[in-house]
């Protein structure tokens, strides 16, 4: 199990490495740089020394290969460099960010698997009756409904039944539990019914194929309560296929939350990364991208060692 | 245990109140897309306590729907139970609520079901599995229940119990998983116990372990056992009495003795002789029954099997009823007296009219293989830790000659790489080393146009009908695309043209052509198989357990018509297949392998009139033969062990740890192949 994690982690650079590699020649290929943005965006008159003065400064006109140099070095000793928009560390940048985003998802997910593993339960073990519809109208409408458009709709109730709206500025956790929650609850709220319907779908078609099983009939044949059938013998099999997309859905949330976070005035990964690309702000990019692949691939590692917890036929060594 | 006499096998005047279970007229449907099947259509029978009865049939006769309508688990909302009652001491099981139907379950009544591979939860542990029943229905404690658990392992057979209750079932072979479901049915010291093929998806020899001890079981325990089953010899071996079914109908019913000895279905009469029997000097050519079982979406009026029936009379275009023909001796036939006076008997016994074996030439081999293996290697490789490699030796040292116009039978049990030496053939498997001497040529190393020209002369025909045709091509491009391939044929027309003859020559019709697997019987489609494989015009033709996926009756076409192709076509055969009896009748020589050698190989009629090697004997005991008289007489009997796991093959002879005879010498020294009698080689030293 050891060597396995290890093996993993350790292929995990390589990966990494591609995904550097690529991010950087992308951004290279696309026409324009930050300095333009920058100096004439507002379309003030600068002059061309001024420009290349400003490029020189953040480093842009040395040759590729040094600058690809400096940034694989910068990786390796995480060294991310400075924003090149706000001249502030990178890392930092990141950071005050990422605690926002990182507690959004995980609420997100709680929120999604407290609702999506009995609803999906119940629209199965009910297929084709008035509870299996409903609760399928429920999540086809989670999976419609854009998160940003609910959000709008909660915020306008928020204000119109109850004359309040959530803090505009973010408390961290540990300062005020409760500041906290009231802010992030709406947006959790507000992503997690797609991130539900997305699950409950998965889980619904799972517990079906599951029900199926001759192993069920061996539960029901031993005289074993329906409850317990389900429970006890059908549960831990249907799930396996969903901690796969509640992994997914958990990473893509990290940095996936553009619209969402602009709505509940939020300032995410999300927020951060649009705005990184439209100044095009190579080193903020850069880092954001290699941030979120990592993400991704410690998500993957994750779900398969859960596999291995929930599936005793899977031994990894 | 003590031998069964046919006086206890006697039928007793029914009385009902012997009955623990009495089915009554019970009527099963399900409902499909494409119309209502009346799954079971009326049938009656009852099991006394301490009973073995059963129910045999093909596929599709409604046998296992009928025990799982008694269980009330057929499939919802798809199968419901229509008409009839299940009585249950003295209790309708249809009226009975759900709750009192749970009780009933794993209590009263306990099911085994046919494949122990899927029927344990692969999440759960054996014990918690075990330990389920005790808690919910005996009220016992967690502690109470393990050692409960612990005492059924040691009863059905399992070593080390204490341990093997923390495993899960994939560390389980197939055979013990089955003896766990035995265990799990014995939990709550059930009153009956039904067994729904519970040994078809194992291998002979664990199949006698399993058959043996349940029946052993119920006896000791007085527990009553419907088997359900396809297997005639396992019938005959174990049943009190017997019910036939055919087409959602019992045909047939009565004691083993009176439906085996004194058969008055001409169903259950074609049934008996359709099968090849080792008890029985090897006929010429396999009885049939022609045509196939009806569709019961839409089933004829009348007698059902009147369409595939020699003695039809137009009173067959009536239902004829289930009737007493002798005490106790039930038969759904108009003519059952004529059976029973003898009048019909004549027709009956006369056995097809045959023809001697295909010519087998002195010439030289047309297939040679020397010292032939395979090994795999299964490895867990790692970036940093170095992997550790262990081989798997599929095929170890193999060498026969076949003959042309000759049928080799190649008999083992799962695991032991008869199919590996048909890849290996067919070139589909590189060997590791050896050689593959094919009409005077070593193939094993050829390629590319060498290869293809090769292929040309060596076909094969598949094991399963099912998953071996193309779903999404017709019958007609599954045939004629081989021919394209290899330019056999100059333009798509002349192929197509081919196909329909082809369709013909395996007994189809051409205009099969258009039709797509789906629409076909599995014996159908294995003649599609074989059309396919003749279309090369091969000389060599692996056949890979061709019929061990069809039901007896179909069994019996497909091999005929193995044998009509092999004389018209001077055809080779390589015939790979586990039933003895199957191998016996086709092939002219016989070689049977266990874990990767070759461990006697003989003319077939040595073979299996003198056994030398002590697996030969062991395996050709465990087969049990239709024949109550013949199975009574038999000792209790069944090779021990398991089948070692192929990754760690016990030294020296790999049989010794299942041998009667080994002794401390058979650890050490590998046995090589030698000639005892002229023709007749074993690989053992004791012989």
């Amino acid at each position: 199990m050891l060597t396995y994690v290890v093996n993993r982690v350790l292929l995990m650079i390589p990966t990494l490495i591609g995904v550097a590699v690529l991010t950087f020649f992308m951004l290279r290929v696309i026409p324009g740089d930050i300095v333009e943005v920058k100096l004439r965006a507002d379309g003030g008159s600068v002059t061309q020394a001024q420009i290349e003065t400003e490029r020189e400064r953040l480093g842009l006109n040395r040759p590729l290969a040094t600058q690809f140099a400096d940034w694989m070095v910068g990786l390796v000793t995480f060294d991310f460099g400075l924003s090149m928009w706000t001249g502030r560390p990178v890392a930092e940048e990141i950071a005050i960010r990422l605690e926002l985003s990182m507690q959004v998802a995980v609420m997100a997910s709680i929120i999604a698997v407290i609702l999506a593993i009995p609803l999906g339960t119940l629209s199965a073990l009910f297929k084709d009756t008035i509870v299996d519809y409903a609760i399928r109208l429920f999540t086809i409408a989670g999976l419609a409904v854009p998160s940003f458009w609910l959000g709008m709709i909660i915020i306008l109730s928020l204000l119109l039944f109850f004359n309040w709206l959530p803090p505009i500025t973010f408390t961290p956790f540990y300062v005020d539990p409760w500041a906290n929650f009231t802010q992030l609850i709406w947006p959790s709220l507000a992503v997690g019914w797609r991130y539900s319907a997305v699950v409950a779908r998965m889980v619904r078609s799972s517990i079906i194929e599951v029900m199926k099983e001759d192993y069920i009939r061996t539960a029901r044949a031993k005289g074993v309560y329906e409850r317990l059938v389900v429970m006890r013998h059908a549960m831990r099999n249907a799930l396996l296929p969903a901690i796969t997309v509640i992994g997914l859905e958990f990473a893509f949330l990290i940095g996936g939350l553009v619209v969402t976070e602009q709505v509940f005035n939020l300032n995410g990964i999300g927020r951060l990364f649009v705005q990184a690309v439209g100044r095009n702000d190579f080193t903020l990019i850069q880092t954001m991208v290699m941030l979120v692949a990592s993400v991704f691939i410690i998500v993957n590692l994750a779900v398969d060692l859960l596999y291995a917890v929930f599936d005793p036929r899977i031994r990894y060594g | 245990m003590q031998p069964q006499t046919a006086e206890a096998a006697a039928p007793r005047v029914d009385g009902a109140g012997d009955d623990l279970l009495r089915v009554e007229d019970l009527h099963v449907h399900f409902v499909t897309s494409r119309g209502v099947v009346r799954a079971v259509e009326g049938i009656s029978y009852s099991v006394r306590r301490g009973e073995i009865v059963a129910l045999v049939g093909e596929s599709g006769c409604g046998k296992s729907v009928s025990s799982l309508a008694i269980m009330r688990l057929l499939a919802k909302p798809a199968g419901r139970v229509v008409g009839g009652r299940i009585m249950f001491e003295g209790r309708d099981l249809l009226t009975l609520d759900e709750d009192e139907m749970r009780e009933i379950r794993g209590r009263d009544i306990s099911i085994i079901f046919q494949e122990p591979m899927t029927s344990l939860n692969p999440v759960l542990t054996i014990g918690l599995q075990i330990m389920e029943p005790l808690t919910i229905h005996l009220g016992m404690t967690a502690s109470e229940a393990r050692a409960r658990a612990t005492e059924l392992l040691r009863l059905v057979g399992i070593t080390d119990p204490e341990r093997r209750l923390d495993q899960y079932p994939h560390q389980f072979s197939g055979g013990m998983r089955q003896r766990v479901m035995i265990a799990i049915g014995l939990a709550c010291n059930p009153k009956l116990i039904i067994a729904d093929e519970p040994t078809t998806a194992l291998d002979v020899t664990i199949q006698a372990q399993i058959l043996e001890l349940m029946k052993d079981l119920a006896r000791r325990l007085n527990i009553a056992l419907v088997i359900i089953t396809h297997n005639l010899g396992i019938v005959a071996r174990y049943a009190d009495r017997v019910n036939v079914m055919y087409a959602a109908r019992v045909v047939e019913q009565g004691t083993a003795d009176d439906v085996f000895l004194r058969p008055r279905h001409p169903y259950a009469i074609g049934l008996m002789r359709s099968v090849p029997r080792l008890d029985r000097p090897r006929g010429l050519r396999l009885e049939t029954i022609e045509g196939l079982p009806p569709n019961l979406l839409d089933p004829p009026t009348g007698c059902r099997f009147a369409a595939r029936c020699a003695f039809r009379i137009d009173a067959c275009a009536q239902d004829p009823a289930l009737r007493e023909i002798e005490p106790a001796h039930r038969s759904a036939c108009f003519r059952a007296e004529e059976f029973s006076s003898g009048a019909l008997a004549e027709a009956t016994t006369e056995r097809a009219r045959g023809r001697p074996d295909a010519a087998v030439s002195d010439a030289a081999p047309i297939l040679g293989v020397r010292d032939l293996a395979k090994h795999f290697t299964v490895s867990s490789r790692s970036v940093i830790f170095g992997g550790e490699t262990r081989v798997v030796k599929a095929v170890n040292g193999v060498s026969f000659d076949i003959r042309p116009g000759e049928t080799l039978g190649l008999v083992g049990e799962s695991g032991c790489g008869k199919t590996t030496v048909g890849r290996l053939v067919l070139k589909l498997e590189q060997p590791t080393s050896g050689a593959i001497e094919f009409e005077g040529r070593d193939i094993a190393g050829l390629a590319g146009p060498e290869l293809q020209r090769t292929r040309q002369r060596i076909q094969v025909i598949f094991q399963d009908p099912y998953s071996s045709l193309n779903p999404r091509m017709t019958i007609g491009q599954i045939i004629a695309e081989p021919m394209l391939v290899h330019r056999i044929v100059p333009n798509a027309k002349a192929a197509r043209e081919r196909a329909a003859e082809l369709l013909e020559k395996v007994g189809l019709f051409a205009y099969m052509a258009e039709r797509y697997p789906h629409e076909m019987s599995g014996g159908q489609r294995q003649r599609v198989g074989i059309a396919r494989a003749l279309a090369m015009r091969p000389s060599f033709i692996v056949c890979d357990e061709p019929v061990s996926a069809l039901d007896v009756s179909i069994q019996g076409q497909v091999i005929n018509l193995l044998e009509d192709l092999q004389r018209e076509f001077g055809l080779t055969y390589l015939f790979i297949a586990h039933d003895l009896a199957v191998v016996r009748h086709i092939s002219t020589r016989v070689a049977v392998m266990y874990l990767g050698r070759v461990m006697e190989i003989a003319d077939r009629d040595a073979i299996y009139a003198q056994p030398l090697h002590p697996y030969t004997k062991a395996l050709l005991d465990a087969a049990p033969v239709p024949d109550p008289l013949v199975e009574r007489a038999r000792a209790p009997r069944a090779l021990g062990g398991e089948i070692p796991s192929p990754l760690r093959p016990p030294g020296g002879c790999v049989f010794h740890t299942r041998c009667p005879i080994a002794s401390e010498e058979c650890k050490r020294a590998v046995p090589e192949l030698r000639e005892a009698a002229p023709g007749h080689f074993v690989a053992c030293i004791k012989v």
